[in-house]
């Protein structure tokens, strides 16, 4: 769906009298599948949402190709841009119209005739249970109705791709679950949905596959359980009663483990490639060597673990 | 085809959203209302006209292109607005046409000038102004293109500068002595030489002859063909490069 290669952009900023270049985005390369929710991580100012613009047709890039939707991103920006919806950061909805009377005007943006562009309006406040509130202006609306109504505008001429920059940003717990669902329901829909977030947790459990980036370049990218597993596998804490050294001794020598560790309190921690294989085999060989097992634990490593491995810091504190 | 329907779109949303808040084409139109007021009485005497209709038929065409000169060229903070609340970039991501997102928001600024000058004229009709139809069409009809013009200078510095306050200083550096110099408010009869000669460099002092001349009653006078020509001379040019601004934000 999406594919690119070498995509750069940089501004110039003004700083006094000198003049700096910022390299935003300095050469990236992705490939985003049909009909998967594709995550872009990273922390503020990495360069996320100026790459979604110039995917979105509007910053032209530096130099780097790109095809979005089949259509070229520099060669054919008119042609991307009947193909994709877009939703901003900052929401993009009149204080003194309604959902309805934006949605239809949206729609006839995208050459959507009168009578259809309404039917599609009753459509889409019913499927984002707006109709409630869809006569009533903008500016009454709740954060979370008002990220509706911007999802619901950037999704009416029916996409292929949509784009959604940071769509959970300042929601309360509740509305930014029930955008989850919203986001897992596009993709249900049969659409590519392509989401810049900041938040660890939303890219692991709403993300089919993220990239993870940091200063305008992507240092990783994969589903995120492939990810957490390729920087530290699973981590395992066993508890034995009375006889841990003889149990150290034996699970440090076992293939499957690739680091262990003594813990104070009496305890062992296992670094292993996977950790759903690697209890039953460690369970097996204590049973074996009739050690007494007194407790098992799994944990498995967050993104935040991936991103301090690949870029030497934790994203929660950038 | 296409830029017919796109603008018209752009147009209907634009007026939806002055119509909902009326209250602004009359807070425009309240400085040339206080002119008309309490300021056009003093003419009769200041100009040494024979009555009040004829000072008043010197007044309000100037006072008309007035209204042209600063309803349009403040419109620019509006757009700044849109900016700001990611409406123009919501539009840009669309494939309509950029040339309409310009002329959408022109025309509006035309339509709400041209409701605002009949306002004015009918007005001072009690003073005793007195014009014929024709002529009155015309001089709108240049309103219009002054209008039309400065709107879309307006804009396309407001999506250069993007900031209310670089735009405001810049508005009444370039405004105030624009203003002075089109003979708005006295004519430029009464000024020496030298003011006269650099007012001839003002497209605004030629169009206030001109509407001078079409409320005194002769469309034929040379002054309106000339300003009728420079002015769309100018409207063109400015329509142009607003064009390109919208465009160049966004291929």
């Amino acid at each position: 769906m999406i594919e690119t290669k070498g995509l750069r952009k940089s501004f110039r900023s003004r700083q006094g009298k000198q003049t700096k270049t910022v390299e935003a985005v300095r050469g990236v390369d992705l490939m985003v599948r049909e009909g998967e929710i594709f995550g872009f991580l990273g922390p503020n100012g990495a360069g996320k949402t100026t790459t979604l613009r110039m995917l979105a047709t509007l910053i032209e890039p530096d130099g780097g190709e790109a095809t979005v939707a089949g259509a070229d991103l520099r060669r054919q920006p008119g042609e991307v841009r009947k193909r994709i919806g877009y939703v901003a950061q900052g929401g993009s909805t009149w204080d003194e119209c309604s959902a309805r009377e934006e949605l239809v005007v949206q729609a006839r943006m995208y050459g959507i005739g009168k009578a259809e562009a309404q039917r599609r309006a009753v459509r889409a406040l019913e499927a984002f249970q707006l109709t409630e509130y869809a006569d009533r202006k903008c500016k009454t609306y709740s954060g979370g109705q008002r990220r509706r109504v911007d999802i619901a505008l950037g999704i009416i001429h029916e996409p292929k791709i949509v784009f959604l920059d940071e769509p959970t940003t300042g929601l309360d717990p509740q509305s930014r679950a029930h955008m989850w669902d919203e986001v897992r329901r596009l993709r249900t829909e049969g659409m590519t949905v392509f989401i810049t977030t900041h938040y660890l947790d939303e890219a692991d459990a709403l993300c089919d596959r993220i990239a993870i980036m940091d200063h305008g370049e992507i240092v990783a990218e994969g589903t995120p359980a492939e990810l957490k597993r390729e920087v530290a596998g699973d981590v395992i804490t066993v508890g034995v009663n009375g006889t841990t050294p003889q149990a150290a001794k034996l699970l440090d020598t076992a293939d499957y483990v690739s680091r262990l560790e003594t813990l104070d309190g009496g305890g062992l921690r296992l670094y292993v490639d996977a950790g759903a294989t690697a209890i039953p085999q460690i369970m097996r060989t204590l049973e074996g060597a009739g050690i007494a097992l007194g407790s098992i634990e799994l944990h498995r490593p967050s993104l935040d673990d991936v991103f301090l491995e690949k870029t030497g810091r934790s994203l929660r504190e950038s | 085809m296409k830029l017919l329907r796109d603008t018209w779109i752009v147009f209907q949303r634009q007026m939806l959203l002055v119509l909902r808040n009326p209250v602004w084409l009359i807070i425009g139109v309240i400085q040339p209302l206080y002119f008309l007021l309490l300021f056009g009485p003093l003419l009769k005497r200041a100009l040494n006209a024979p009555t009040n209709a004829i000072a008043y038929q010197t007044f309000v065409p100037g006072l008309l292109v007035m209204l042209a000169m600063f309803g349009s060229l403040f419109v620019g903070f509006g757009l700044i607005a849109e900016l700001r609340a990611g409406i123009i970039e919501r539009s840009r991501v669309t494939p309509v046409s950029r040339m309409a997102l310009m002329l959408g928001r022109s025309l509006r600024d035309v339509v709400s000038l041209l409701f605002q000058s009949i306002l004015i004229t009918v007005l001072a009709i009690p003073f005793g102004l007195r014009i014929k139809a024709a002529d009155l069409l015309l001089t709108l009809l240049l309103l219009a293109m002054i209008g039309l013009m400065l709107s879309a200078v307006s804009n396309a510095l407001a999506l250069k500068l993007r900031s209310e306050d670089s735009l405001a200083p810049l508005m009444n550096a370039v405004s105030q002595p624009i203003l002075l110099l089109s003979g708005i408010l006295l004519p430029l009869a009464f000024a020496p030489i030298w003011l006269q000669r650099v007012a001839d460099f003002n497209p605004f002092s030629w169009a206030v002859n001109a509407a001078r001349s079409l409320f005194a009653g002769h469309p034929g006078d040379a002054s309106v063909w000339q300003a009728l020509v420079i002015v769309v001379v100018l409207t063109a040019a400015a329509l142009t490069w607003s064009a390109r601004s919208f465009a160049r934000s966004v291929r």
